[in-house]
């Protein structure tokens, strides 16, 4: 416990020399890069616990995204202004940020507890049609909010907040809030996948009845990584909320939903490191080929090499990039020849 | 309360109800015999509106730049291009069985159902790409009229669309019941195996229950095209998951479960838009999540425990 909470801190550390780095030497552009990928990090980590780690096809992630967009940003403008649509972009105080990031994860996971119920009863894709159902009410039912401003949802959401030495800096703070939930979302699973609830879920995937008979509570299990993915795709939606200072309903579309499992697909299911790897390509790949869209003037290209790419990979290989290995140092070693030849194939 | 305006959607509810149960047909057939979700299915629906919206293009049935009336299409010719737009679909339907579910037949479940979102983003996005963002206007097949019936207005399209579902459904029924060939989808639809082992061609039977599938939808996609009177690549979206909604309804696998989902689930939607527009597309949501915690065998469905 206390090792791990060393290894955050150095990691907190790590991310705001990563903010400072990227903040004064790298181009605008590229560090939206790099944060619009550090949330898509975030996104599929978490739901990589629910699809991968559980087994529960989950199509309805966005529908998380947005209750934590959506919490975290009027609990801000709430706490910076006290009214919606009027006052400076600027955040009082971190401790208000963290308030508002604490209050959209957890009103996701309580909305991750209700939708995880109905797993106890579905599976496979009538799960995967029950969740995206959900996430379409919730986007429906935000959109009939006047409270948050409807189906133009809400604006002028105050910036994250400074760091301490960062004042000057031009790029702003959003790389380091992101990036350090993103080691922690990481660190907590890699740590998740170890441990007894984390082997529980591996088993309740491989087969429920048998883990039923091990003693393993299945339908807790189910719900808990439910919580847990939602939890953090909550906090992905207040960053992304803060990160953009607008955030509407319809930024949340079964698209949306689509997009992170198509990550973890990409990458492997079940494999942490292939769904950060998945996450990067997916957010990058149509950043790379817009210009060549717009050079070529075919709208919608981006997409379909996207599609094109999906099913190229589940005809020639279905398990994803890494399949449910992890990338490691010993895989590493492996793959260079010559190097770690002393252990042996 | 108005009742008339209740009426009113109602009536429209029947019409849109009848788009639902043609595409969710497709949907049915599919999950009946492969256990598959083909989230392509919309995708060949929006095929289907735009193979009979370009060739009327390229004889110029529709408005000119100048904003001059578009000419009214010879009843002769929209045949002609209706059943062009349903073999055509038939094609691309039998074409992505082939070369995307084919290859994953033994591989569980989970590959063929992402492979189905790639095939779906697959035929949004290029048709994106082939025809265009922007909304096209749908040429005139049939002239707009309305007959007013103690002030609930009955549109002709309407009408076209509750009789040609009705006419289709029925041949389908027909078709499936009282055929060989129809024999032998509900023998695949009910053990791959033991149908092979009656000389059965599983595979064969299997493309001609996509063509059959895609090209229902096909018609769906023209007489929504009609009623709208718009088309724009990603009108499956929608139109799929509602279609689905409605099979799972009506009892997945069943024919007169689609019909009967289709129809409950767009005058449900049209009640409720009575009252709210934007609950409204809310609707099939919840019916959906209602019917897999309650029953989700659907309405007429045979309880099948194990596929849930």
């Amino acid at each position: 416990m206390a090792r791990n909470f060393l290894v955050m801190l150095g990691l907190l550390a790590g991310c705001y020399g990563f903010n400072f780095v990227l903040a004064e030497f790298i181009e605008v552009v590229y560090v939206d890069y790099i944060n619009l990928c550090g949330l898509a990090i975030i996104l599929a980590v978490g739901l990589n616990v629910i699809n991968g780690l559980a087994g529960q096809f989950s199509l309805g992630h966005a529908g998380f995204m947005s209750v934590g967009a959506f919490a975290g940003a009027y609990a801000s403008i709430m706490l910076t202004y006290g009214v919606i649509e009027s006052g400076p972009l600027s955040f009082a105080s971190m401790g208000s940020f963290l308030l508002c990031l604490a209050l959209s994860g957890l009103s996701a996971a309580a909305v991750g507890a209700l939708v995880g119920a109905p797993t106890l009863r579905l599976k496979g894709d009538y799960l995967a049609i029950a969740t995206l159902g959900f996430a379409e009410i919730t986007r429906i039912v935000l959109t009939a909010q006047d409270a948050i401003g409807g189906p133009t949802g809400l604006k002028r959401i105050p910036k994250m907040p400074l760091l301490p030495g960062a004042e000057k800096w031009d790029g702003g703070t959003s790389t380091f809030w992101i990036y350090a939930f993103v080691c922690l979302v990481i660190l907590l699973s890699l740590n998740l996948q170890r441990s007894t609830f984390g082997r529980a879920l591996i088993c309740v995937r491989e087969n429920e009845l048998a883990a039923e008979t091990m003693g393993v509570r299945a339908a807790r299990m189910k719900v808990m990584a439910f919580v847990y993915g939602a939890f953090f795709a909550g906090i992905a939606g207040c960053l992304y909320a803060h990160y953009q200072h607008s955030v509407r309903p319809d930024d949340f579309t079964t698209v949306r939903s689509i997009e992170v499992v198509v990550m973890l697909v990409l990458g492997g299911l079940g494999s942490l490191t292939g769904a950060v790897v998945g996450a990067v390509i997916v957010t990058l790949m149509p950043q790379f080929l817009r210009p060549l869209e717009e050079f070529l003037n075919l709208s919608g290209l981006s997409m379909v090499v996207y599609a094109a790419l999906l099913l190229l990979m589940m005809l020639f290989r279905p398990q994803g990039i890494f399949g449910q290995r992890e990338l490691s140092l010993k895989l590493l070693r492996r793959l260079v020849p010559g190097a770690g030849r002393e252990s042996g194939p | 309360m108005d009742f008339t305006q209740l009426l009113q959607n109602m009536t429209n509810g029947v019409a849109k109800g009848s788009c639902y149960a043609l595409v969710a047909v497709g949907y049915t057939m599919v999950y009946g015999v492969l256990q598959l979700i083909n989230f392509a299915h919309s995708d060949v629906y929006m095929l289907g509106a735009y193979f009979a919206y370009w060739p009327a293009k390229w004889m110029g049935y529709l408005p000119d730049e100048k904003g001059g009336r578009a000419q009214d299409v010879p009843l002769a010719l929209v045949g002609l291009f209706v059943v062009g737009s349903m073999v055509a679909c038939a094609a691309v339907g039998a074409l992505i069985e082939r070369a995307a579910y084919r290859p994953l037949r033994n591989s569980g479940r989970l590959a063929p159902l992402i492979t189905a979102i790639g095939v779906s983003l697959l035929l949004e996005y290029g048709g994106q790409m082939v025809f265009g963002t922007e909304p096209r206007l749908f040429p005139t097949f049939v002239e707009a009229q309305s007959y007013d019936v103690g002030g609930v207005k009955f549109a002709n399209t309407s009408i076209i669309i509750v009789v040609t579902a009705a006419v289709l459904m029925g041949a389908l029924t027909l078709f499936v019941n009282h055929t060989r060939q129809g024999r032998a989808l509900r023998a695949v639809s009910h053990s791959f195996n033991n149908a092979r082992l009656m000389g059965i061609n599983v595979n064969a039977t299997i493309t001609m229950t996509f063509m059959l599938g895609s090209s229902l939808a096909a018609v769906g996609g023209i007489l929504v095209a009609m009623d709208q009177p718009t088309i724009t690549p990603l009108m499956g979206l929608r139109m799929g998951l509602k279609a689905f909604v409605a099979a799972v309804l009506g009892g997945i696998g069943s024919i007169p479960g689609a019909a009967l989902g289709g129809l409950l689930l767009g005058v449900s939607e049209s009640v409720v838009a009575y009252w709210s527009t934007t609950y409204s597309e809310a609707v099939a949501f919840l019916i959906l999540i209602g019917v897999l915690l309650v029953r989700p065998a659907g309405i007429l469905g045979s309880s099948a425990r194990e596929k849930v």
